[in-house]
């Protein structure tokens, strides 16, 4: 790579000091809620303990950076960016439904004067707003003037905010230094492969310098364009995340080829998100019946590259224009008619107030967890299970069970309680399922999970959950998930123990295909 | 000849608009037109046109046979 011969340019720590922090950003792992180990990371605990402080910055208030953070800050993307320069397999751009969730789909498509309203607008009424990405419906550094006049003016009227983007990489080497220059630093980049054969499975073709390559050729072009990107940008200090579409019989094992490639070039955080593919989605996968993996088969993949590095679970694949928190999507209160409409006071002061408020939050969270974790010292058991959540966000169990749209997942052992995913429930575009009973839908969702830690639920659908073999736990409504999860834990180990309860193990869950937005 | 963009199959990404080296693609009622006046089908500038090259949708960016066929001038 001739990378080297450019990163002079830019404005970078001293060597010894930016080889120091990559190397820190490289040996650090874990970005996951690691309750029980004692080693705080980018995802849990206080955090500062073990990042370098430069690292911890940029990461404590950004929810997709942070598995930790994203129970607390919201982020909104714009869809200023409708060009792209690539074909993906699991990607149609004829597909526009209100309903629907998936990256490369968006309502409308908005002027960089126009975003920049709507970031001021959104970050008025939704305090804990921190990040603007940049994700599409298309590729933003194929529409490399509309995305830079975006950050150039909400910079300007915005300072608080963190930019970002997300890019496939193709055309990053050229934009770098412009990209260090709006102080850009989380940029994602989605990385399917490192090996031009599988790479021509999931690519049909890529545009570059006037020119439309196929097959293995431009699967080649792609990957060197886009591991040479990550280098250059993690030269330069830049946090970078590698997201990954898993796709079962195409890149499902070669997944673990590239976790290595992008770790050793520099890569902040690696998250491998289920292949989206439903028939109605008109995309080649869809209408090839290509299948998603199970949350099995998914959990299992993310398992084995944790022990590289950093792996986020926490991902919703949103949509090019989602506002809100991670698992919820606003986006349908800021249309271009209503944004224009309003009123703006873009008043910094009131949210850092709030944003003050909420770190005391997550530091009361933490304490708790803490606390109930010393509980379970001395504990050993081999048992591993997992329990879902209900939940609105704060880190606290405060959802009613019908009225969930999603349920997150964590994983409980002696260690404590891991964040490990989270399914969607909710009853929109649900492709193939039709007037099943609801509940039946959640079941599946949650099949592998031994409980439901919900604020409420009613009678019928308790005995249910039940007869399915999931326990529906009401006794800690309002209270911090992960010091409630681990008490219920203790209680249930006491059981096995005593011989009241047998432990055995779940079955498999199904990862859902339909949308997740704000049209319930 | 031109080329032209079938409207119902556009998705207005506006992918083309910028690759035009005649700047003939314009944005007309939310889709994507090409001025047939200005089209060369990219002759003398590059390979292949360049709309058809970049469009994420097959069979969009076409030929348009009811113009006669660019003269590029000797």
């Amino acid at each position: 790579m001739d990378a080297s011969v450019q990163h002079e340019q830019a404005t970078i720590p001293d060597g010894d000091k930016l080889s120091s922090v990559m190397q820190t950003i490289a040996e650090h792992k874990g970005c996951g809620t690691s309750g029980g180990s004692g080693k705080a990371s980018c995802g849990s605990g206080a955090g500062e303990n073990d990042l370098p402080p430069e690292i911890w910055e940029k990461v404590k208030n950004h929810p997709c950076y942070s598995e930790e953070a994203h129970h607390h800050y919201a982020r909104m993307h714009v869809a200023v960016a409708p060009a792209c320069n690539i074909q993906c397999n699991y990607c149609n751009r004829k597909y526009d439904c209100a309903n629907e969730s998936r990256p490369g789909v968006v309502s409308e498509k908005l002027s960089p004067e126009q975003a920049a309203k709507k970031v001021l607008a959104v970050a008025s009424t939704i305090p804990q707003m921190t990040v603007l990405g940049i994700a599409g419906p298309g590729d933003p550094l194929a529409n490399p003037e509309k995305t830079f006049k975006t950050f150039e003016l909400i910079a300007r009227t915005a300072p608080d905010i963190k930019l970002c983007l997300s890019t496939n990489g193709l055309a990053l080497p050229d934009h770098v230094d412009t990209i260090a220059g709006f102080n850009v630093d989380h940029v994602t980049i989605t990385i399917n492969m490192v090996d031009p054969e599988i790479g021509a499975k999931i690519y049909p073709w890529v545009f570059w310098k006037h020119k439309r390559y196929t097959g293995v050729e431009a699967a080649k072009l792609l990957t060197d364009r886009q591991l040479q990107g990550l280098e250059m940008l993690t030269e330069r200090g830049i946090l970078c995340k590698v997201n990954s579409v898993m796709i079962p019989g195409v890149n499902d094992k070669h997944l673990v080829e590239v976790n290595k490639a992008v770790k050793s070039r520099g890569a902040f955080l690696h998250n491998i998100m289920p292949l989206i593919s439903s028939p109605e989605h008109g995309t080649v996968f869809g209408l090839t019946g290509q299948r998603g993996p199970t949350a099995q088969e998914l959990k299992a993949l993310q398992d084995e590259c944790e022990g590289e590095m950093n792996m986020m679970r926490h991902c919703r694949q949103c949509r090019a224009d989602a506002v809100g928190l991670l698992g919820e999507d606003r986006s349908a209160e800021f249309t271009t008619d209503k944004i224009m409409a309003m009123e703006v006071n873009y008043d910094i002061d009131s949210r850092k107030a709030y944003q003050e408020a909420v770190e005391s939050e997550r530091v009361a969270k933490v304490v708790a967890r803490q606390e109930e974790l010393a509980s379970l010292a001395g504990q050993s058991s081999d048992i591993k299970l997992l329990v879902a959540v209900a939940t609105k966000g704060s880190g606290l169990i405060n959802e009613h069970f019908g009225h969930a749209k999603e349920f997150q997942v964590y994983e409980l052992s002696t260690a404590g309680a891991k964040f490990v995913g989270h399914r969607r429930v909710d009853l929109y575009c649900q492709g193939g399922y039709g007037d099943e009973d609801s509940l039946e839908t959640v079941i599946r969702a949650i099949n592998d999970c031994h409980a439901v830690f919900v604020a409420k639920i009613g009678g019928c659908p308790k005995s249910d959950l039940q007869a399915a073999g999931i326990e529906p736990v009401d006794q800690f409504a309002h209270e911090f998930i992960e010091k409630s999860a681990i008490a219920w834990f203790k209680s249930y180990l006491d059981k096995v123990n005593s011989g009241e309860i047998q432990h055995v193990a779940r079955g498999d869950a199904e990862i859902r295909q339909g949308a997740l937005t704000s049209a319930a | 000849m031109t080329l032209k963009i079938i409207a119902s199959q556009c998705t207005s990404c506006s992918a083309c608009e910028p690759e035009c080296p005649n700047v003939a693609i314009s944005e007309k009622n939310g889709t994507f037109v090409i001025d047939p006046k200005k089209c060369t089908e990219c002759l003398g500038h590059f390979d292949e046109p360049q709309c058809a090259a970049v469009c994420p949708v097959d069979n969009t960016c076409v030929i348009d046979n009811s113009y006669p066929r660019y003269q590029p001038p000797a």
